[in-house]
């Protein structure tokens, strides 16, 4: 069958499969006082449209910052006043300034699904459509299938549709970066990243690959002549995307660090509820809030989150190639993920969409890792009443992937792109005989365990003494699996090689 | 399949009550009451066989939540209750799929494909287990068809592997459970009569009347008789056959359903309706004379036509009929093995659509699904299928009108549609295109139609004077497209049996 056609069940599966997850229930449905990000993105409409742009991020009479302060970049403002354009077209009870705190009805509910389906076929749909039919050296069904299997990812659908949250526009706009540098646009890749960080400053996270990347072209074209152009055209567009994005704000100098401290809220400590990250599972076993000061916190947790990084930034500076980088988006992530400061478990996200992108090349790890990231985020969904829809999506997506590219059979130090890794190791350890296998029983080990909690959350009560027992598990069960993945994404990196690269190339 | 199926579980509509009303009768009532009982509204209209499966499964349903069991409690529902009743759905599906299997395994593969994706075999597959019409029905609305229509692929697949007395007993199991069959039984009747009674033809292909086999017509007779017996031979024990028919056969439901089938009467309301127009502003009516229910009140009751004349039960026969007449004809005279009994089941099941007394719109479905047997083995029946299934499954819309099922919809009926255009044309690719320009345009204009109906028309004034327009647009454009596809049908099988005649000759 023709590749349009292909492509346009594609994305008419994976709209449906959207759009079913949002006849479910959200966050915070029916839970007065607070409710939950769906009201909170309810309430940034209201002060978005009812305010003026100098009190939206400040504490005034109008505007509570305790109930649900905007504490997203103004990219994110902006889309709300849009939205909340539209909603008083429809119905202005639903932006009503001060009476419509904690408004639920079907048709607003409706309003509210379309608003993020529409973001999302907007932008991140496209995005991974564009994607998929540049990726080169692969055949037409293997870029069906990776669309497939990247637009059905769980975790994005059930957060974005499910919970309730935008992320799909920072992450598209994030992806629309990655895309435009592949094509050597590295002005627009640039605007495209910073408008993807003006959205959310979670972005951050991919920020050094980028910068590392863009700077290692600068100095592979040398910095005496063209490499200095391009540096300062990046830097160009750096400062006017955030200049058109700040204007309304640049106009007094506690606006902006007003924003800034909304953004970045330091003295909300370590972390916040159970995250699959070390903080949170070391605590199990020291509880570290108490032994260190808040200040030492911050220091220790950025010291460790550079380190785990260095060598990945390093080399990409060095050697800035594509595959290098998408790569470096991964291993980068997930060093912020598991060492940062107040992160959140969402904040996963931004480690999948990039593992999503290096699908077709690892197939194997980047499924494990997909279900993995989807199953950290179970007490969050649980506690939004999204079971069947977890269940139902992670099942298909395993099943579509199994499907597209056999994982089973791709289990090899080659397909997991060891072979440089294994032979430097090979005088070492003589048991890379039998890895494919091992590798196999560790994922069937991992997803049984995984399918077996997930069970036991949803369907068995812990025990009085231990109220957490279970969303404690998760988190520390798929902290381990990102710290082995972190080593494994890290040596995968290093031990790339042009020589290899092109030793596989004649073979 | 399944899986996406889960995702759906949360609506909720009358079949829900319907079904439990069924549960809750044949839990707890012994057999003498079942066909009189009346607290619901929703009384028993199957025959016995349906019966004895809600009692089956009521049994599994107890577990679930025995509330809903209980016959007076009218619309209950709780989240044990649809979950129960969805996934009951769910399980009785695994027949349609071995079905679907079945019938796979007897589409012969002329054309090797070296991609699965293009395999004929594949296709088909396809096109039975994600048809949208029965995904909407069985699974956002709730009913048993996949089931049934399980047992119908199954009983023409055992026909075409030429295993004629399972198919028989098929068929008649399946007429038990669910008479609506029976428009298809003269296709069933004949071919059986024909190509297993009389067991061999002569060198030109007609009929060898000395190979009648009276052991065949026995075996047969047997079968038939004996379900039946099974089925109905409680009842005629209790001599409670004429209370089970009159429930069976209901009459007193007007000719056409609530929304309107797109079928012949639809046309013919649709013309009384325009005369009576043209009557009462040319001054040709007495305004006084004319009732005034209208049939487009959307209730199911008795109506009168106006300036055409009535139309009675009888007469629907008789259409019915006569319209079925030269299928059966071309089967007896010319059989041309399953493939014959195929298209005169298709057509059986179109003709009777076109002309049956209160037709629902489900039933282009009993049309739908066997052609798509054909569909992947000729290009002209390509063709006619992707026509008559882009109609079908659009005057289906109506039956999902709440704003939450609307993306629901017409994602699903996109992507079946682009799907089976895609995937015929690809496999008839080196034949000519499967559709002329008119069927096309004819086709496209069903988008105009669907945004006029579903998100212009509510936004204007009109929608409080006359609520039934969009309904009647939907019909009466679908029932044009739906008999043109039967009268091309009727003409693309009826030359293909004089040509074939012809080199006969």
């Amino acid at each position: 069958m023709e590749k349009w056609s292909l492509m346009t069940i594609t994305v008419l599966l994976a709209l449906t499969v959207r759009w079913t997850v949002s006849l479910g229930s959200y966050s915070g449905a029916g839970k007065p006082p607070m409710y939950g990000d769906y009201e909170a993105q309810r309430h940034w409409q209201e002060v978005t449209y009812n305010l003026p742009i100098r009190q939206w991020y400040f504490n005034t009479s109008d505007n509570n910052l305790l109930y649900w302060g905007l504490d997203y970049p103004p990219l994110t403002a902006y889309h709300s006043f849009v939205c909340a354009y539209i909603a008083k077209l429809i119905n202005p009870d639903w932006i009503a300034l001060h009476t419509s705190r904690g408004y639920e009805s079907q048709p607003h509910k409706l309003f509210m699904r379309t608003t993020v389906f529409v973001a999302d076929l907007l932008v991140y749909i496209p995005a991974v459509i564009v994607y998929c039919f540049s990726l080169k050296e692969t055949s037409t069904k293997k870029k069906v299938s990776s669309a497939l299997c990247i637009l059905l990812y769980p975790g994005l659908i059930l957060i974005d549709h499910g919970h309730f949250q935008y992320n799909s526009v920072s992450l598209g706009l994030a992806l629309w970066g990655v895309l435009y540098l592949s094509y050597d646009w590295d002005l627009l890749g640039s605007a495209a990243f910073c408008l993807a960080l003006n959205y959310k400053q979670m972005e951050l996270y991919h920020s050094l690959p980028f910068f590392c990347y863009l700077l290692g072209k600068c100095f592979k074209k040398g910095l005496k002549g063209k490499g200095l152009v391009l540096l300062t055209k990046i830097a160009g567009t750096v400062v006017v995307s955030f200049a058109v994005c700040w204007l309304p704000f640049c106009t007094d100098m506690e606006q902006i660090m007003q924003v800034l401290r909304r953004l970045f809220p330091i003295d909300r400590g370590l972390f916040e509820d159970k995250v699959a990250n070390i903080w949170c599972s070391l605590s199990v076993l020291i509880k570290i809030k108490n032994i260190i000061s808040p200040q030492t916190q911050l220091k220790l947790s950025f010291a460790l989150t550079f380190l785990s990084l260095l060598p990945t930034c390093i080399k990409l500076t060095v050697q800035p190639s594509l595959r290098g980088f998408k790569f470096a988006l991964v291993s980068c992530a997930l060093s912020f993920f598991l060492f940062s400061f107040q992160v959140h478990e969402k904040s996963i996200l931004l480690v999948s969409i990039p593992v999503c992108l290096i699908i077709n090349e690892i197939p194997f790890m980047a499924t494990w890792f997909l279900l993995v990231s989807t199953f950290s985020m179970l007490p969050l969904l649980l506690k939004d009443g999204l079971l069947l829809a977890y269940a139902v999506t992670t099942l298909a997506f395993l099943s579509v992937c199994a499907a597209s590219f056999s994982i089973f059979e791709k289990t090899s130090a080659e397909d997991l792109q060891l072979k440089p890794f294994s032979l430097s190791l090979k005088g070492y350890v003589s048991w890379f005989k039998s890895f494919p296998k091992i590798v196999r029983c560790l994922f069937l080990l991992s997803v049984t365990l995984m399918g077996v909690l997930s069970l036991m959350s949803a369907a068995v009560h812990p025990p009085q003494r231990l109220p957490d027992l279970f969303p404690l598990s998760v988190s520390v069960i798929s902290c381990l699996h990102f710290l082995l993945f972190l080593v494994y994404f890290n040596v995968v990196i290093l031990w790339d090689s042009k020589n290899s690269r092109s030793q596989r190339k004649i073979s | 399949r399944a899986k996406g199926k889960c995702l759906y579980i949360v609506n909720y509509s009358t079949d829900f009550e319907v079904h439990r009303n069924w549960l809750a009768i044949t839990h707890n009532l012994p057999i003498s009451q079942w066909y009189y009982e009346e607290t619901s509204e929703w009384t028993l209209d199957y025959p016995p066989f349906f019966a004895w499966f809600e009692c089956a499964l009521s049994h599994v349903a107890k577990y679930f939540d025995p509330k809903m069991l209980v016959i007076e409690n009218l619309n209950y529902t709780s989240r044990a209750t649809i979950l129960f009743q969805r996934f009951s759905v769910i399980f009785t599906d695994i027949l349609f799929v071995y079905a679907v299997r079945e019938c796979c395994r007897c589409v012969n593969g002329k054309r090797a494909a070296k991609d699965v994706l293009e395999k004929p075999t594949f296709i088909l597959a396809v096109l039975l287990l994600w048809n949208f019409g029965l995904l909407i029905v069985d699974h956002i609305h709730f009913q048993y068809n996949g089931f049934l229509f399980g047992l119908m692929l199954l009983s023409v697949a055992r026909l075409c592997q030429k295993r004629y007395l399972e198919g028989a007993l098929l068929f008649a199991v399946l007429l038990h459970f669910k008479h609506i069959y029976i428009y298809v039984a003269p296709a069933y009747g004949i071919y059986l009569l024909r190509s297993y009674c009389f067991t061999a033809n002569n060198a030109d292909g007609s009929l060898k009347w000395r190979s009648f086999s009276m052991l065949h017509v026995t075996l047969l007779g047997l079968i038939v008789c004996l379900v039946s017996a099974l089925s109905l031979g409680p009842f005629i024990v209790l001599g409670q056959l004429p209370q089970v028919i009159s429930r069976l056969f209901p009459f007193k439901r007007g000719l056409c359903h609530a929304y309107w089938a797109p079928n012949f009467w639809a046309l013919y309301n649709a013309m009384d309706k325009a005369l009576t127009i043209f009557g009462l502003k040319c001054n040709f009516l007495d305004p006084t004379k004319i009732p005034k229910a209208s049939m487009t009140g959307g209730l199911v009751q008795e109506f009168q036509h106006t300036v055409l004349p009535g139309v009675t039960p009888l007469a629907t026969l008789i259409c019915t009929f006569i319209s079925i007449l030269p299928s059966v004809f071309c089967l007896w005279f010319k059989p041309q093995g399953p493939r014959g009994f195929l298209q005169c089941l298709v057509l059986c099941a179109l003709s009777s659509f076109m002309f049956g007394w209160h037709v629902h719109e489900k039933a282009i479905l009993l049309a739908i699904l066997p052609l798509s047997l054909l569909s992947v083995q000729r290009a002209k029946d390509a063709g006619i299928y992707l026509l008559l299934t882009t109609i079908g499954h659009f005057s289906l819309f109506p039956l999902l009108f709440t704003p939450p099922e609307l993306p629901i919809k017409i994602l699903l009926m996109l992507l079946f549609t682009v799907y089976s255009f895609s995937s015929l044309n690809s496999l008839f690719r080196r034949e000519r295109p499967l559709l002329n320009w008119l069927e096309t345009i004819y086709l496209i204009q069903l988008v105009p139609l669907e945004i006029f109906c579903e998100i212009i028309f509510p936004l204007t004034p009109w929608k409080r004077h006359f609520p039934f327009v969009p309904l009647l647009l939907t019909s009466v454009y679908c029932a044009l497209g739906v008999t043109y596809a039967w009268l091309k049908l009727y003409v693309s099988v009826l030359t293909e049996r004089i040509s074939v005649r012809q080199k006969a000759e």
